[in-house]
């Protein structure tokens, strides 16, 4: 028995990954419940979206980084992540000008609209890999970790070590602080409240002299933000290649469904659901259990209760769970 | 202009499309967008019925293609007969085992009275079922992988005519359908669509990573063929003498035949469904679907099962893409899991049912081959697009190499640009429902 050994090859391998992921995925699903409280429907061109926002702040950075510009330890990323905000911003207004107004002055019924999604999903993964291609890129700088498994080792003399890397700290204090402004936006300011008003009650709120169509505009802004920090995030985490952000769609939807649709609460709890669920699930246990066992009961297998290419499976499960048991989500979202 | 004549004009126009591509390219291209077009047709329909007819959105149409794919395999290879004396009856074994779990924890959840027991027994049923079915399912999967795992390293398929592999296909996507339709329907259209995109990438990861039964990423090839097979045509005298009688190249020659026998005998298949189909959509059944999917709760009130109708479409529409994702690999001639992508294989045949007009029959077909046409045509195209606007650039600019590699990707915006065009100009389609 090595409890503490246990304790941190768990933290390395479990907990760390997952809070980042986590965290990604909360920030999806943010957009995709923002979207789906005020203008009720499922955007499916989200994580085309993601992929558009961390395509410009890549742009962006890599001009930069030829400038000579860096952000010492950091990476050179967050610099240029108002650009990919405003960009992307831009791309959204756009599209709802041109598009997505026509439908909302017809009425059109939701699934249309997501049908129209579909049609820009195909438009924005097309336009992205158009402009920097379907391949992996590489955009991180700055240091790579904020400890080292080496250094922890030296530091507390366990014989397992814990790295932390810079991408994780980052995403979680980004995460934590974007949610913190967005929470704070919604219910302390005007325009948030405005924006509730709407999502809960659209002729109550129209009665109240709200205009539709500035309230519209704040969430495509505000979903730009999201899903532009969600994209970078994820990009420096992992790596940057646009087929993966359309993948991510199933993990943001079922974080977003498993949470209540509609609602941001759940939003953020059903991405860490998804999240541990996904990564414990795929996880070889064998090293922690190692340490936790008596010698002669040790494990001789992985003990990974699924390969790790059915990640997919795990969301899915998930969802399924939640659909049959609390069809409104762990937090009570919009229903009809 | 009438509607019937109106109709005829537009097929005329995508068929003509087709062939001209057989003039200015060449006549094998021209049979090869024939072909993908007749089965895109088919998947078409099978999605037409889904959200034509009954208003289902269903976005995991390639994992019911993949499905097809596979009863090609398990019907037309051959079996490895040491691969399944090695674990085949205790795959078998840990299927059923597995199946027993899931039906005993449904058993204990509908039977047992509620409260929080309940709840237990059933996690605690299946969390220790995992770990039995494991224990059987791992060393027979490891068994049958040892075997030859540069040739087979899989248990085979039955060895039978890959024709029967079409049904098959069906069913199997049925039975999917089954499975999924029993837990998504009857929830909020928006649910379905995300369970279905669930399902769809699970089957791929089921058929990438199950190397006992589909071989995985390594893929199946030679999968055996309906049709003749170009090296024994042009060994066969008769044939040769024939085709140089009219003045053809034998190889040349003998590949046209085989392509046209395929184009055949899809034509029949999807005679076949359309007669089907169109029967269904004219019977009281089809207008019964059509009711309620104009007004549920409507269709509800005047005593329809709206739960049991919107399952049985399901079904079937779904094994009608199970049985064109069957035609497609046994037309392949391999099985590449890899290769199934939901952009390709989903929404694709979303935008040619759009396009095509949905709840129209003819209209799904036409959008079938049109949009397949368009799918090839549009990279060709749009790299001589790319030549015109940088025939002034110097050689070597940056931005002239960009754009000419570029030029692959066009193919998504365009899809994504005529399907918005279409949903904001003629939402209905080119050919409308009646």
């Amino acid at each position: 028995m090595d409890f503490l050994n246990a304790l941190v090859a768990f933290s390395n391998f479990v907990l760390v990954p997952a809070t980042a992921y986590g965290a990604q995925l909360a920030l999806g699903a943010l957009g995709v419940t923002l979207i789906y409280g005020i203008l009720r429907f499922s955007n499916f061109a989200h994580g085309d979206t993601m992929a558009f926002g961390a395509m410009v702040t890549i742009l962006v950075t890599w001009w930069f980084q030829s400038m000579g510009l860096h952000l010492g330890v950091l990476p050179t990323a967050l610099l240029a992540l108002p650009f990919g905000i405003a960009g992307t911003a831009l791309l959204l207004l756009g599209t709802d000008r041109i598009i997505y107004a026509f439908y909302r002055e017809q009425r059109a019924k939701p699934v249309v609209l997501v049908i129209v999604s579909m049609g820009i999903m195909f438009m924005m993964n097309g336009l992205v890999r158009f402009i920097i291609g379907a391949d992996d890129q590489r955009f991180a700088d700055g240091e790579r970790f904020i400890i080292t498994a080496r250094d922890f080792k030296a530091w507390s003399g366990l014989r397992e070590g814990l790295a932390i890397k810079t991408s994780q700290g980052i995403t979680v204090v980004t995460a934590i602080l974007v949610v913190a402004l967005l929470f704070w936006f919604l219910n302390r300011t005007r325009t948030g409240k405005s924006m509730r008003a709407y999502s809960d009650n659209e002729d109550l709120a129209l009665l109240s002299g709200i205009n539709p169509e500035r309230v519209v505009m704040i969430t495509w802004i505000l979903v730009a933000a999201l899903a532009t920090v969600a994209g970078v995030l994820y990009g420096l985490d992992k790596s940057f290649k646009p087929f993966t952000y359309f993948q991510l769609l199933l993990p943001i939807f079922a974080s977003a469904i498993v949470g209540g649709l509609g609602n941001p609460l759940g939003a953020i709890v059903g991405g860490f659901v998804i999240a541990f669920s996904e990564v414990t699930v795929t996880y070889a246990w064998k090293k922690v259990l190692v340490y936790m066992m008596p010698d002669n009961l040790e494990p001789s297998g992985l003990v990974q209760l699924l390969s790790t290419d059915y990640k997919f499976a795990v969301s899915f499960v998930i969802l399924v769970i939640v659909l049959l048991f609390r069809p409104t989500g762990i937090f009570a979202g919009r229903v009809g | 202009m009438s509607t019937p004549v109106k109709n005829t004009l537009l097929f005329v126009v995508v068929l003509g499309l087709i062939l001209a591509s057989g003039f200015y390219r060449s006549p094998n291209v021209a049979l090869g967008i024939l072909n993908m077009g007749l089965i895109s047709a088919i998947m078409a329909m099978g999605v037409n019925m889904q959200w034509g007819y009954a208003g289902l959105f269903n976005i995991g149409i390639m994992g019911f293609v993949a499905l097809g794919g596979l009863a090609a395999v398990l019907v037309g290879m051959d079996p490895v007969p040491e691969a399944f004396a090695a674990g085949g009856p205790r795959v078998a074994l840990a299927l059923f085992v597995g199946g027993l779990i899931i039906g005993g924890a449904v058993i204990v959840w509908k039977r047992m009275p509620r409260g929080s027991g309940r709840s237990l027994i059933m996690l605690a049923l299946l969390v220790a079922g995992f770990f039995v079915y494991r224990g059987i399912f791992d060393p027979a999967v490891q068994a049958i992988e040892k075997v030859n795992p540069a040739g087979t390293g899989y248990l085979g398929g039955l060895g039978l005519p890959v024709i029967l592999a079409w049904p098959v296909g069906g069913l199997m996507a049925a039975g999917a359908a089954w499975l999924i339709g029993k837990t998504a329907l009857g929830l909020r259209s928006d649910y379905l669509a995300i369970a279905t995109l669930g399902i769809a990438e699970i089957i791929i990861a089921v058929l990438k990573n199950e190397e006992w039964l589909s071989r995985g990423v390594k893929n199946v090839n030679g999968i055996p063929r309906p049709v003749a097979y170009e090296i024994d045509l042009q060994g066969d005298p008769a044939f040769v003498d024939r085709v140089t009688s009219w003045g053809l190249d034998p190889v040349t020659a003998s590949s046209l035949y085989v392509k046209l026998s395929y184009a055949a005998l899809f034509l029949v298949v999807l005679l076949i469904v359309l007669w089907l189909a169109q029967k269904a959509l004219n019977s009281p059944w089809g207008r019964m679907m059509r009711a309620i999917r104009d007004n549920e709760v409507a269709a509800e009130a005047m005593g329809k099962d709206v739960t049991a109708r919107h399952l049985q479409i399901f079904i079937l529409g779904s094994a009608v893409c199970g049985l064109a994702g069957a035609m497609m690999t046994s037309l392949d001639g391999l099985l590449t899991p890899g290769t199934y992508q939901p952009l390709r294989f989903t929404f694709l045949i979303w935008v040619m049912v759009i396009v095509g007009g949905s709840g129209n029959n003819f209209g799904a077909i036409l959008g079938g081959f049109l949009i397949w046409f368009l799918w090839v045509e549009v990279e060709p195209l749009g790299r001589l697009l790319m030549d015109l606007i940088t025939s002034g650039m110097a050689d070597g600019y940056w931005l002239k190499d960009h754009l000419l590699e570029s030029a692959a990707h066009m193919r998504l915006l365009t899809m994504g640009l005529v399907l918005v065009l279409v949903l904001r100009f003629s939402p209905r389609g080119l050919i409308p429902e009646k």
